[in-house]
């Protein structure tokens, strides 16, 4: 794992990809908290960086798409797949040069509180426990980032689709307010779903009793609970698909001043989840 | 020592690799032969352990590729047919990503890269970087990857490819030398390289083991249904009575060349030398021979019959000639 996170970190201060997008990071940081901090005299640095949220956007699809699409493109993925490092231990190595690259532009964040300090007040706490919060959300994005470039051969493929799904989650929360309220239209909200997870049961098991036995129990009971207490459906899906609110922590850090530890959690989720699925679809381009 | 059993790869509903069973014994230097598309690339990959085989299993030393990959692997180095080479490093910061990789120890790497840069003749293109470096010099790259930590078992897919000539004969003498120390497996689908190479043969063809011995051996085994071409001058009837009195033999046959000069072919009975009977009995009847020579099949030959017939080819040829 070591040789392959130091190849990795090399590799984006070699090719230029690293020293670029932290720049360009730095840059728009710079004319935000020129524009917010210093001329109209705001004393949070974390509004700066809520502004920065849409250039991670862009900057997170660039610095993951090569990662596993251009190793399977140019066949050197044979190299790491014939050594004696587990898959896992390459996913891991790889996850970690990209984290490391996006941890200094994070750490230079660390300065610009400093800054406003030496103008007059500043609130620490809550300013660096959004960048800590920012640092975390990134890395949830690049935990995605490389997903998609483990599907594909490539990069600007994997770049695309990592900027929409990326995307998607930026606009989660006003996306989830438009989920209906009322019992039963989440109650068929959730058939349709078990349904669907009925098909792909089939799809995978081929097995008709397995498939038809799942689709009737969830359907069952989740329709006994909706008839013996509504109440527990009414904005069901709001509230579970709200609480996947990636930004959600970096948000309630910069303009509620609550550390939000249940978000530290579902970022950490989120990364572990997303390395085991890069984990799973190398593994499976193996065996098909 | 390596041993395929039951080897079966599928791509969706194409079958590249068809039930292979073979083992690699220690020490000598394996080809496997075959037409582009045989499987020879989707072995390798499979008994290196980048791709995993829909049926069938793999063992080294007794570890099963799947159960203990890691012990497995690292008895094995490895050239694709592409080499894994990273273009925006240079040769020697490769070499050292490849050997931490292959968890050589710390203090062995230097050296040991120096050896093997020393030996594939790599020393003056070290500080270049990969991707400014010709087809050939990656290749030898790619080779010097395959060998770091000197693995039990090299496995080189088409090495040759690339190469100018002067290179594939450096190549050729690199490989005979790591065979006294290492198992050698290479792929080809130029039969010369193989024979040249090689101290064992596999040839395979859609994805089948269509035969396996040594060159000699097989060449031995499906060749020697050799014709023997005569030119004699005399007349046809003369001629005629000389070969009907020969022994030892299968079949002739008579065709005008010009007046009183006759292209005779003769087929022998099996095993047999009767070039020098022939001979002496021509002369007997004062039948001039202008000329006598073998016509042996060559392994070339079989090789093209046995790949573009498939598996049963070798089959019908060994029972045709019995």
């Amino acid at each position: 794992m070591k040789a392959i996170y130091k190849k990795e970190l090399s590799s984006f201060f070699r090719s230029m990809t690293g020293y670029a997008l932290i720049a360009f990071l730095i840059t728009f940081t710079g004319v935000y908290f020129m524009i917010y901090n210093l001329n109209q005299g705001y004393p949070f640095f974390s509004y700066t960086l809520s502004a920065v949220m849409l250039v991670l956007l862009v900057l997170v699809p660039v610095l993951t798409m090569r990662s596993f699409a251009e190793e399977r493109r140019s066949r050197t993925d044979q190299l790491l797949f014939t050594s004696p490092v587990k898959i896992r231990q390459v996913v891991a190595g790889k996850y970690l040069a990209m984290c490391t690259v996006y941890l200094i532009p994070n750490l230079i964040f660390c300065l610009f509180p400093l800054v406003i300090k030496s103008q007059g007040s500043a609130y620490f706490l809550s300013d660096y426990s959004s960048i800590f919060q920012f640092f975390l959300m990134g890395c949830a994005f690049i935990s995605i980032g490389m997903f998609f470039s483990s599907l594909t051969e490539s990069p600007i493929i994997a770049a695309v689709s990592t900027f929409a799904a990326t995307l998607i989650l930026y606009i989660w929360e006003y996306l989830t307010d438009y989920l209906p309220d009322g019992a039963v239209a989440n109650l068929l909200i959730v058939l349709v779903i078990c349904t669907i997870l009925a098909a792909l049961i089939f799809h995978v098991t081929k097995n008709r009793f397995l498939c038809a036995a799942f689709e009737f129990i969830t359907a069952a009971s989740a329709v006994t609970v909706c008839i013996v207490k509504s109440s527990l459906f009414e904005g069901l899906l709001k509230n579970v698909l709200g609480s996947l609110d990636l930004a959600k922590g970096f948000n309630n850090a910069a303009f509620n001043n609550v550390f939000d530890v249940s978000a530290v959690i579902l970022q950490l989720t989120v990364i572990a989840v997303f390395e085991f699925l890069t984990v799973q679809s190398i593994e499976k381009r193996r065996w098909s | 020592m390596i041993e395929v059993k039951n080897l079966v790869k599928k791509y969706g509903s194409h079958t590249a690799v068809d039930n292979l069973n073979f083992s690699i014994d220690k020490g000598r230097i394996y080809g496997f032969l075959g037409p582009n598309g045989a499987g020879k690339s989707t072995t390798m990959n499979i008994i290196t352990g980048y791709l995993a085989a829909t049926e069938g299993e793999v063992t080294v030393n007794g570890f099963d590729i799947l159960k203990e990959p890691e012990k497995f692997k690292k008895s094995v180095g490895y050239l694709p047919e592409m080499p894994p080479v990273y273009t925006d490093m240079t040769v020697r910061e490769y070499l050292a990503f490849a050997a931490e990789l292959k968890g050589i120890p710390k203090g062995e790497r230097k050296v040991q890269i120096e050896v093997i840069m020393g030996r594939i003749k790599l020393t003056q293109v070290a500080d270049r970087l990969i991707g400014n470096l010709s087809k050939g010099y990656r290749q030898r790259v790619g080779l010097a990857q395959a060998i770091l930590g000197f693995p039990e078992t090299i496995i080189l897919d088409e090495p040759m490819v690339g190469l100018d000539p002067q290179q594939i004969i450096e190549i050729r003498q690199l490989i005979r030398s790591l065979a006294k120390n290492h198992t050698v497996i290479l792929s080809s689908h130029i039969l010369a390289e193989v024979r040249e190479l090689c101290d064992y043969i596999l040839i395979i063809s859609k994805g089948k083991l269509v035969a396996q011995d040594t060159p000699e051996h097989l060449e031995r085994l499906l060749c020697d249904t050799g014709t023997i071409k005569l030119e004699v001058r005399g007349a046809a009837e003369q001629i005629k009575e000389v070969l009907l009195r020969m022994k030892k033999m299968k079949d002739y046959r008579l065709s005008k060349k010009e007046e009183q000069l006759f292209l005779v072919t003769v087929t022998p009975g099996k095993g047999a030398d009767i070039r020098e009977a022939l001979f002496l009995a021509f002369a007997g009847a004062q039948l001039p021979l202008l000329s006598l020579y073998e016509e042996k099949g060559t392994l070339e030959d079989v090789y093209l019959k046995l790949t573009q017939e498939g598996g049963g080819a070798l089959e019908s040829h060994l029972q045709k000639r019995a």
